[in-house]
């Protein structure tokens, strides 16, 4: 069986600075893959890319067998492929529906679309209470929340996860993290971005350490929670 | 004062017109951060456009009612075609260029637009006459409507409707929303970005073209600078109503073409102001009214902060 996401050897340069080096990793459909790191190692960077955002100078990117070096951004997700980015991104004058609306923007089943709305207030049901309040007024762990129920809206075969923890409270984190595995065992695939390794390694299949621009160590999400250099670096031991 | 009434109608009217040119800047503005300063120009070429259609297409002696939807369309196509290729081969090379790249191209542009119709419109280097619809000026109570201001009475509220309803309730307007939000985040959704920023010129030129024709019936005549202030005067109806907002842009007019009008009227009465009320003074006070607008608020009348938290 091939993998549901295939990346080979992908580099993603800013002008002349190289931010991802030549990444290998794959993602099989049912499973979460974990890429954890510092700030500045090239994990936003590499999910910008495989989203469309941003264009890789070298490298292969295949999803769901099919090539998406050349497909721009807009038509990305419609191949099922949705990305909760970094800092949320909600639309903030527009309502919480709206917002979630927005993330079935290209679909035309009226009735399976207020069935996933209903889906999304049942898996967040503080949207549900405000759902005809401006996003923008939301609290940053309510809008990671929109901005997951969004990407989800679209019906992604992968969804990418990128710092759903950043910033929160560690009790909003917790609540988070805990959506990402009932996600998980629902049957979700997710590619998830985080800075908290500890949490993200607890919940993922595989794992995959990134250091300035390269994948420095892969394994799965126990043998990295127990290896050692991943423990000094990451999780605050020595 | 038994004269107010029918400043403030003429007011409004000539504050309708301001206010559909300056759906253009408002739309492009808040979609690409661009001031459109070729705008005028598409708004001028749009007269040209409806005129053409009257003078070189159809048959002499067409009744005005039915010339004027024919022209109308014209108007609308020949706007649209010039602001869409402006997009196209002047401002999409520049996206990512540094703000004032595009915003020089734009100033280029509305030259180039300008003397290109000196130079190759028959007999533009004067104004040409507009047609005019017959019959006298319309008398509701104390109030006089001109003829030439009729169009305008039916068709600024009509494009108001079909622009909230466009941007409201369809898909592609949903989409224009998000993109003018956060075109990135936009783009995840599956919104195609591009197509959005042609669809905001296309819809800016075709309710400047509106405009020119009730410009062209209104005063009786077009000519190749007749965007040149118009153009300044929507500008600013569009930054005094909060620029981004389309009905902000819709306010904005409103509210500067009734300052102008009651400048006109009233200015000269005040002891000592007497020679500050002539027609050539009201440009002077509507950007007095701009200036204490934005002093008190710079986001203009309708624009909004939403604070994000996050």
């Amino acid at each position: 069986m091939t993998a549901l996401l295939e990346v080979e050897d992908l580099r993603v340069a800013y002008g002349k600075i190289e931010a991802v080096k030549g990444i290998s990793f794959k993602v099989d459909a049912g499973e979460v893959v974990t890429l954890i790191g510092t700030n500045g190692a090239g994990k936003t960077t590499t999910l910008r890319t495989l989203s469309g955002l941003l264009k890789p100078v070298g490298g292969q990117i295949k999803f769901n067998g099919k090539s998406l070096k050349k497909t721009p951004a807009h038509q990305i997700v419609s191949l099922g492929l949705a990305h909760s980015p970094e800092g949320r991104h909600i639309f903030p004058r527009m309502t919480i529906e709206d917002n979630l609306r927005l993330g079935a923007f290209l679909r035309n089943d009226k009735p399976g679309i207020e069935k996933d709305i209903q889906r999304a207030y049942d898996l967040f049901p503080i949207l549900g209470e405000r759902r005809k309040q401006a996003a923008g007024t939301l609290s940053g762990g309510e809008q990671q929340m929109l901005a997951m129920g969004r990407a989800l809206m679209s019906q992604p075969k992968l969804l990418m996860l990128d710092e759903p923890s950043m910033g929160l409270s560690p009790i909003m984190m917790q609540k988070i993290m805990a959506t990402i595995a009932e996600l998980k065992s629902q049957g979700t695939t997710i590619l998830l971005v985080e800075q908290n390794a500890q949490a993200a390694l607890s919940l993922a299949d595989h794992g995959h350490v990134m250091e300035v621009g390269n994948i420095v160590l892969s394994g799965t999400g126990q043998d990295l929670l127990h290896d050692e250099s991943v423990r000094k670096a990451y999780l605050g031991e020595d | 004062m038994n004269e107010l009434p029918q400043q403030l109608v003429n007011g409004l009217l000539l504050g309708s017109m301001y206010g559909l040119v300056a759906i253009g800047y408002t739309m492009v503005y808040g979609i690409v951060q661009l001031i459109n300063f070729a705008h005028g120009e598409i708004f001028m070429v749009g007269g040209f456009g409806a005129l053409t259609v009257y003078l070189y297409v159809l048959p002499d002696g067409t009744s005005l009612w039915v010339a004027l939807p024919l022209m109308l369309i014209g108007g609308i196509i020949v706007a649209i075609l010039v602001a869409v290729g402006a997009e196209r081969f002047a401002y999409r090379p520049l996206r990512t260029a540094p703000r004032l790249a595009p915003l020089i191209t734009a100033i280029g542009l509305s030259l180039a637009l300008q003397q290109a119709v000196w130079a190759w419109y028959p007999d533009a280097r004067s104004a040409i006459t507009f047609p005019q619809i017959d019959g006298g000026p319309f008398e509701i109570g104390s109030v006089t409507i001109q003829t030439g201001d009729i169009f305008l009475l039916v068709a600024a509220p009509i494009s108001m409707a079909i622009l909230a309803y466009f941007v409201m309730k369809t898909r592609t307007g949903r989409g224009m929303q998000a993109t003018a939000q956060d075109p990135d985040t936009a783009k995840l959704m599956g919104i195609n970005t591009d197509r959005i920023i042609v669809v905001a010129f296309a819809l800016g030129a075709a309710f400047a073209a509106v405009g020119a024709v009730a410009y062209g019936l209104k005063y009786g005549e077009v000519q190749f600078r007749m965007g040149f202030i118009l153009g300044l005067k929507a500008f600013t109806a569009a930054v005094l109503g909060g620029i981004g907002n389309i009905y902000g842009a819709m306010l904005g007019g409103l509210v500067l073409g009734v300052a102008e009008a009651l400048s006109t009227a009233y200015i000269s009465d005040i002891p000592g102001m007497d020679q500050f009320g002539s027609q050539s003074w009201a440009n002077v006070w509507a950007f007095v009214l701009l200036i204490l607008v934005l002093l008190f608020r710079p986001q203009g009348l309708l624009g909004e902060r939403v604070a994000d938290r996050a």
